[in-house]
């Protein structure tokens, strides 16, 4: 499986803001077992998926250069469960960003309504310890990040419909 | 200019926040490692949320310095902070209360300095310089 948890952006401010959106579906193998005849997306994955719309902002931000990990999620609330079908739009906010790391509000958005909001903490790897630990290399923003970071250059203006037009 | 008990209150919200404890369980004394759970990661986190929620500026290694005596034996020897350890320890952290640490300077000791009341001193300082300036 791939670890790719957002679609798209269709948004992206630079150093401040990210929208991107996840299309569900039934498809998708945690359905099958998540539950079998009540297919709910599970929330660590919406979690993951509004930390990955944040973690590529925060990441930007800084070119790249920096590892970026999921440090901590000080408050987590899901209004309600999003299932198989459903669109979900991540809409992430940069609140503090530093050297040593970053912290970003989130919220997720289904049919204009919100489902479940976030607080999320990144924490920038020691660029010194990390590089000898773990090379040069940045295995946070890999080949299949990158992919999706590239597609950012060609991201469209949201349409005014659905959740992703609310700010 | 909030008086030290308001700075306290607000303290405790913060930490409330950011270690998910309950209010009460937040002393004056109570150490953030040791009483409150907290974790390395906690620290930057605390770092932020001081900062929105005083509307201050919390330089890197300021409140919670990362490293102060890099196991130079002037500073630490035979586990223990020796009496320059101390004076260069009274110079980075001027707002740590250092009355019960330097009886017996045990260098495993070091992280009870970082008190809620601690955070509350360096809080009205640099509330007190941001005032003057």
């Amino acid at each position: 499986m791939r670890w790719l948890w957002i679609d798209r952006f269709i948004e992206f401010e630079s150093g401040k803001s990210a929208k991107a959106v996840k299309n569900t579906s039934l498809a998708e193998d945690h359905f099958a077992q998540h539950f079998a005849s009540w297919p709910v997306m599970p929330a660590s994955l919406i979690l993951e998926g509004l930390a990955q719309t944040g973690g590529i902002l925060v990441g930007e931000a800084n070119q790249f250069k920096e590892k970026v990990v999921l440090a901590k999620v000080p408050r987590a609330i899901f209004h309600r469960e999003m299932l198989a079908g459903e669109t979900l739009y991540y809409h992430t906010e940069i609140l503090h960003l530093r050297p040593e790391g970053a912290s970003v509000s989130g919220t997720v958005v289904v049919d204009n309504q919100v489902t479940a909001e976030a607080e999320i903490f990144f924490a920038h790897l020691d660029q010194n310890r990390s590089a000898a630990i773990f090379g040069e290399h940045n295995f946070v923003f890999g080949s299949e990040m990158r992919t999706l970071v590239a597609k950012l250059t060609k991201v469209a203006k949201p349409a005014a419909a659905n959740g992703a037009a609310s700010s | 200019m909030p008086t030290q008990d308001e700075i306290f209150t607000k303290v405790s919200a913060t930490l409330v926040d950011a270690l998910n404890v309950d209010e009460d369980e937040i002393k004056r004394t109570s150490t953030l490692q040791g009483d409150l759970g907290a974790e390395s990661i906690d620290f930057l986190d605390i770092v932020f949320r001081l900062e929105r929620e005083f509307g201050i500026k919390i330089p890197r290694g300021e409140l919670f310095p990362e490293s102060i005596f890099q196991g130079d034996p002037e500073f630490v020897q035979n586990g223990k902070v020796t009496p320059k350890g101390l004076e260069e320890l009274r110079h980075r952290m001027p707002f740590a209360d250092l009355s019960t640490f330097e009886k017996n300077p045990e260098v495993s000791k070091l992280s009870d300095l970082f008190t809620v009341d601690l955070i509350t001193r360096y809080i009205h300082g640099k509330l007190q310089n941001k005032n003057a300036g």
